[in-house]
């Protein structure tokens, strides 16, 4: 150690790289795995055979489960790898503690298990991206506590006086998942793996997507484009394109981001204003989304010529242009004469799968590409491999995307075709599935190319840490922060502004807080407060204890995944499936059930429809009442008797939230439902069907019989009469 | 007791023109510092992630290959 460095009080430190070990194998397994419950998903939707028959296995319950599997278990463990590498190198520091380290990993990992066990089990509260049962949210919140904790705490350790940028989309991420998670998730538990959403109706759908779309934004984008801003300029040994230009797009994106939710709520009954404030600031994302995307592609100016050799570089360079494209396409699909065709087909599921495929799972591998041999101290084992895994894994993507483009496109404008008559082109609803089946057995060709991609990446990854010696712990040198000067000496041009603030952590932290809770404030504090964005409907009731314990298994299985119940003020809409839905119409509804995607056609309207014993032999086997339907069979609802126990507990966790049953209602519910059933029984004898009246069937069916009818004055024709308060 | 009083909320119309205006105005003021930083500053800050770590692996072609 040298004089000066003696003055400076340089200290000997040591980076932690086993945590950074332990999330990248992990991220290679989640990939895996959550990719190869995607490829069963698709598989399911043109070979229903795949569902299996049972519970746990049908399109309802691995949908979530691959979901939650990519975003949180795959990209959440990459981002966790990528945030614990490069914030101890950029703060020049060990993380702040260890032990919270590996409660983050050991926690995060234990939450994907749960996951993994309840989404099958029918454990779910329905929300997109929210599935996972309040214990399970808990155990979020808790392991998020730890990881920010850990953050937060580097930062203050860090010997580095200014905070470089990647640092400042990671407290973003931390803060703002916290609040998101916290506000959406709140529920009250009516027993130990079911609870209800304190939201109902349009308040739960605009809490929901603002949580939802930033989601998105603050679990998939902003750890990323730190990542991004660290990864790209390592492998490309250059600095980033722009500084400058890094601030205001950070600036800019997290203050935006937060108020573009309503765009997944477009011609539904969510109020006018907000839809439209939703679509101005979706719009307005495109420019710091392009910012962030040409500062990474620039950041290759003069280096192009190494994107040909160097695998790394070339992942990165087609996660950089997918966000780019995805994000061109966000905003395209927001506003609302485009969002009239694409929503609840699959252009919504090409477009997320261009931003998880490219630009999440690229941007992985890329990063795992270049983080595995330096931690083991070698070569990557085969770049030849890696350039495979490149290319199948791009024309995966491509094979992946383009079919349900095609596939969405296709379904959204049969959907509104009218024939010279002025009736409905396709008036059957499954005429419209059954034309793009290709598409979706093309998709799945992609999605094996993609998943053949990543066992690629694992052997080649395997093979590389075998060939290594891994360094546990890298020492390293810097001196302590407290001795570097903490005012500039005032010839120093430039003190002030953002410089400053990249040297207040904590004041930073307050600042990202304060850009990202005005936008879910202005939006859904009048949504609770104003009782005349959600105007009350007389004839709306709440629902009989039988339809109740129906909804409750509709939410089980995952009925939401493939039915919307949302009928929109179009004339495609309301010559298909009936009036229009009205946001009066879902007070009672915790949690609302609204959907985002119609493989099958929308509910909302669908009670009285058809009689019970359509009902009963649909659930059945449903080609024998729609031939070439791909909907899975439920013979188990058949045969399973339907818990009564839990109606009394779930009736008073309702009137808790202000479902208005009274204690008569609550008293009688079982009487009520026993009448319920024996009417339900009876209407299936004139269908020629005989059933025991204690079975989920008919819950279910007393569930669907309701749906909708409301306004029409006439509720279903087996409920019995509640009395209210 | 908040909750009654803000339920007579007046003038929604104004929600989306403010939030409007409050994104220009940060916008404007961040633009504005940012024009501010000086150069050496922002090359330095750009070099950040380029500081050495680890010693980094031999150039050459992987093993397998």
């Amino acid at each position: 150690m040298t004089a000066r460095d003696r003055n400076m009080n340089v200290e000997t430190f040591r980076y932690d790289n086993r945590i950074v070990r332990a999330f990248a194998i992990a991220t290679a397994f989640w990939g895996l795995v959550g990719t190869l419950a995607g490829l069963l998903a698709a598989c399911q939707l043109f070979w229903p055979g795949l569902n299996l028959d049972t519970p746990f296995t049908t399109f309802g319950r691995i949908r979530p489960l691959h979901t939650n599997a990519v975003i949180f278990a795959f990209v959440g463990n990459g981002m966790f790898a990528g945030i614990y590498y490069s914030l101890q190198r950029l703060c020049k520091a060990r993380m702040f503690s260890d032990a919270l380290s590996w409660i983050n990993f050991w926690g995060w990992q234990a939450i994907i298990v749960a996951a993994a066990i309840t989404l099958p089990l029918g454990l779910t509260t329905s929300k997109e991206y929210a599935e996972l049962e309040w214990p399970i949210d808990l155990a979020i919140a808790g392991v998020w506590v730890a990881f920010t904790v850990n953050l937060l705490g580097t930062l203050l350790r860090r010997r580095e006086k200014h905070m470089y940028v990647a640092i400042w989309f990671y407290i973003a991420t931390a803060i703002t998942v916290a609040v998101l998670h916290i506000f959406n998730s709140l529920a009250l538990p009516a027993g130990a793996f079911k609870s209800y959403s304190i939201y109902a109706g349009v308040q739960d759908a605009l809490v929901q997507w603002w949580y939802g779309h930033n989601a998105v934004a603050f679990f998939l984008t902003t750890p990323y484009l730190g990542l991004m801003y660290y990864f790209l300029p390592k492998a490309a040994d250059r600095p980033v394109f722009s500084y400058r230009l890094s601030i205001i797009h950070f600036w800019a994106l997290i203050f935006i981001y937060i108020w573009a939710g309503p765009h997944h709520l477009l011609y539904t009954a969510l109020p006018d204003w907000v839809q439209s404030l939703g679509m101005v600031f979706s719009v307005m994302l495109v420019a710091p989304s392009w910012g962030g995307m040409l500062n990474g592609l620039l950041t290759l100016r003069g280096a192009w010529d190494k994107v040909r050799q160097d695998p790394v570089l070339k992942f990165m360079v087609v996660a950089v242009t997918a966000y780019g494209m995805a994000t061109l396409e966000g905003p395209t699909l927001a506003v609302k004469s485009v969002n009239a065709l694409s929503h609840y087909t699959d252009w919504t599921i090409a477009h997320v799968h261009t931003g998880a495929l490219g630009w999440n799972g690229f941007l992985t591998f890329g990063m795992l590409y270049w983080l595995l041999p330096r931690l083991y101290q070698t070569r990557l084992w085969s770049t030849k491999l890696a350039n495979y895994h490149f290319w199948i894994g791009l024309l995966g993507m491509m094979f992946y995307v383009v079919p349900i483009y095609v596939s969405g496109v296709t379904q959204g404008l049969m959907w509104k075709q009218f024939n010279a008559d002025g009736f409905l082109q396709y008036g059957n609803f499954l005429e419209t599935t059954l034309r793009i089946i290709p598409m979706h057995m093309l998709r799945a060709v992609g999605g094996t190319l993609y998943v053949v991609g990543i066992v690629l990446m694992c052997v080649n990854l395997y093979k590389t840490a075998r060939s290594g010696q891994f360094v546990p712990d890298t020492e390293a040198q810097a001196p302590a922060l407290r001795t570097q000067p903490t005012r500039p000496e005032k010839k120093v041009p430039g003190w002030h502004g953002h410089r400053w603030l990249e040297g207040v952590p904590v004041t930073f932290t307050v600042l990202v807080t304060l850009a990202i809770l005005v936008g879910g404030l202005v939006e859904i504090i009048p949504m609770y407060l104003i009782k005349s964005n959600v105007p009350t409907i007389a004839a709306v009731k709440p629902y009989t204890p039988l339809e109740l314990l129906g909804r409750d298994i509709y939410i089980r299985e995952g009925c939401v995944a493939c039915h919307s119940q949302m009928v929109r003020p179009f004339r495609s809409e309301t010559e298909r499936y009936g009036e229009y839905s009205k946001v009066g119409e879902f007070v009672y509804d915790h949690p609302f059930l609204w959907g985002s995607k119609r493989t099958g056609p929308d509910l909302h309207r669908g009670g009285g429809k058809y009689p019970d014993a359509w009902h009963y032999n649909h659930m059945e086997n449903p080609v024998s009442t729609s031939p070439g339907s791909i909907m899975p069979r439920y013979p188990w609802l058949l045969t399973r008797k339907l818990d009564t126990n839990v109606v009394q507990v779930r009736m008073k966790t309702l009137r808790r939230l202000g479902v208005p049953y009274s204690d008569q209602d609550i008293a009688q519910a079982h009487q009520q439902m026993a009448a319920q059933q024996t009417r339900i029984v009876q209407n299936l004898k004139v269908g020629m069907v005989e059933a025991e009246p204690d079975r989920e069937i008919i819950a279910l069916i007393a569930y669907l019989q309701r749906l909708g009818t409301d306004i029409k004055g006439s509720p279903a024709s087996t409920a019995p009469q509640l009395t209210g308060p | 007791m908040i909750r009654n009083v803000l339920e007579h909320i007046g003038g929604i119309e104004w929600y989306g023109i403010i939030s409007i205006l409050l994104f220009f105005a940060c916008f404007a003021g961040v633009l504005v510092r940012t024009l501010w930083l000086k150069k050496p500053f922002l090359d330095r800050m750009a070099a950040q992630p380029l500081e050495p770590d680890l010693p980094e692996p031999a150039p050459e072609e992987s093993r397998h290959d």
